[in-house]
């Protein structure tokens, strides 16, 4: 298992990366921290003729508040983003996400915008991103666009960037007073791909009713699935348990995951079900708690 | 560029080789540097045994490509003992039946490595958490997660006893 021969370039600014991207783009594979191209290259799954290493070009690793966003350079490790202060206090649902992506040794190299650019099915981040209504910046040498997670990921390991584009920020919303968040997945060994995920964060009113709730899945399609009318049921009402149950039916009733070795189409659905409605309960228990 | 020449620290020692750009991490410390304790079990990022640190983070050396590693600082299994003499990692594992085949071995002591400089006194199941991305066919971990433990232990009190003399 050895990588295929490659033409190795290593821009040293974002400039050069989107001109070579430019030039080269079709024949070419970004590397950013590598650890799911990497893999695919060792497999020689992939064979490109052009690989563009941006770990050389300065400025693309940043983290840091604008307005009402919490904006992060793509190049920043996973590790950096799980262990950031701005990141817990602001955008508490992707702390919650971040000890779950892979192993410490793979965050240790992993990138938040590798992970994104790469839409595995079962992937946290492009769930988080979803269920907040981020936005991925994506830059080509004409200029740049913005778009919402419905737009980016398009199907299984496949987004709406071109060739010649590179993700390099994804901006998050701050969280409102009184929000609460969580993320919980199902998953063989600690670590390892969530069989489901689900990502949810609800804001309650003065009065304790819920005032917005939002719910992303991720391991139970090709893209991220953003379960909004299940959400919108909570929205007015008081949380009970009976409520919170039938939210996890609703969100769980028009999936068709697929099934596979580990676990059938019917399983996940149920597990998607159940852990709609632990992660709502728990996100509900955060928001009344202090500090929100 | 096909290849490219690089400059890199391994165990305190400086490195300047010109390498082939596809050439993984990995196999430029087994190959070119003859640092044969780095093993590579999956060579696809999941079994963990190839886990050395760099710049003071675990990673996955079979996930890297050493052209990438010019002006790094890098530390493997090979960096622990002290000539014949286990470091106290590596002791605990000694004591504690940490391994029985051997393979997986260096890939955990990187892993522990890193873990124990952040974290030095954990919990098991924090434990138990640091060495998800490590695979052992052998023990059942069970072993494993007790050398951890002492291992952690034994570096307290050797710090409190004689500072600077733990590694």
């Amino acid at each position: 298992m050895k990588p295929p021969r490659f033409e190795y370039l290593a821009p040293t600014s974002l400039d050069e990366a989107l001109a070579v991207l430019g030039e080269h783009g079709d024949g070419a594979k970004v590397l950013a921290g590598g650890q799911s191209l990497v893999p695919l290259l060792n497999f020689r799954l992939v064979r490109p003729t052009y690989l563009v290493d941006l770990n050389e070009i300065p400025g693309l690793a940043y983290i840091r508040q604008e307005n009402g966003h919490v904006v992060i350079g793509a190049l920043t490790r996973q590790r950096a983003v799980e262990r950031s202060a701005l990141v817990r206090e602001r955008v508490p649902l992707l702390a919650d996400a971040m000890p779950q992506i892979g192993h410490a040794q793979i965050r240790n190299r992993g990138t938040i915008g590798g992970s994104l650019a790469h839409a595995d099915p079962a992937a946290e981040l492009p769930a988080v991103v979803a269920a907040l209504e981020g936005e991925l910046v994506v830059r080509s040498a004409r200029g740049a666009r913005v778009l919402r997670a419905e737009e980016f990921f398009v199907a299984y390991l496949t987004t709406a960037i071109e060739p010649t584009e590179l993700v390099v920020e994804v901006r998050l919303p701050v969280a409102l007073p009184r929000t609460g968040t969580a993320f919980l997945e199902v998953s063989r060994r600690h670590g390892d791909f969530a069989l489901v995920g689900v990502a949810a964060t609800v804001t309650l009113a003065d009065d304790g009713v819920c005032a917005r709730c939002a719910i992303a899945l991720t391991g139970v399609g090709p893209t991220p699935v953003v379960a909004r009318e299940a959400a919108r049921r909570l929205v007015g009402a008081a949380p009970t348990p009976e409520v919170l149950e039938d939210i996890g039916r609703r969100a769980a009733s028009g999936l068709q995951p697929d099934g596979d070795l580990h676990a059938s189409s019917q399983y996940r659905k149920h597990v998607a079900s159940v852990l709609t409605r632990r992660a709502l309960a728990q996100a509900i228990e955060r928001a009344k708690g202090p500090g929100r | 560029m096909k290849e490219r020449t690089i400059r890199v620290t391994v165990n305190g020692r400086t490195h300047e080789k010109t390498v082939e750009a596809r050439k993984t991490l990995a196999d430029f410390l087994r190959e070119d540097l003859e640092l044969t304790g780095t093993h590579l079990g999956c060579e696809h990022g999941v079994c963990g045994a190839c886990t050395i640190v760099v710049d003071g983070a675990a990673v996955r050396s079979c996930l890297l490509f050493a052209v990438q590693m010019h002006g790094r600082e890098i530390q493997t299994v090979e960096s622990l003992a002290d000539g014949d003499t286990l470091n106290p990692l590596q002791e605990a594992f000694w004591e504690h039946h940490g391994l029985q085949c051997g393979f997986c071995t260096p890939g955990f002591l990187m892993t522990l490595t890193c873990f124990l400089r952040e974290n030095p006194d954990p919990s098991d199941a924090e434990i138990r958490e640091a060495i998800a991305g490590n695979l052992c066919r052998c023990t059942g971990y069970k072993n494993i997660v007790t050398a951890a433990r002492a291992a952690a232990d034994k570096l307290a009190t050797a710090s409190t006893t004689s500072p600077g003399s733990t590694r």
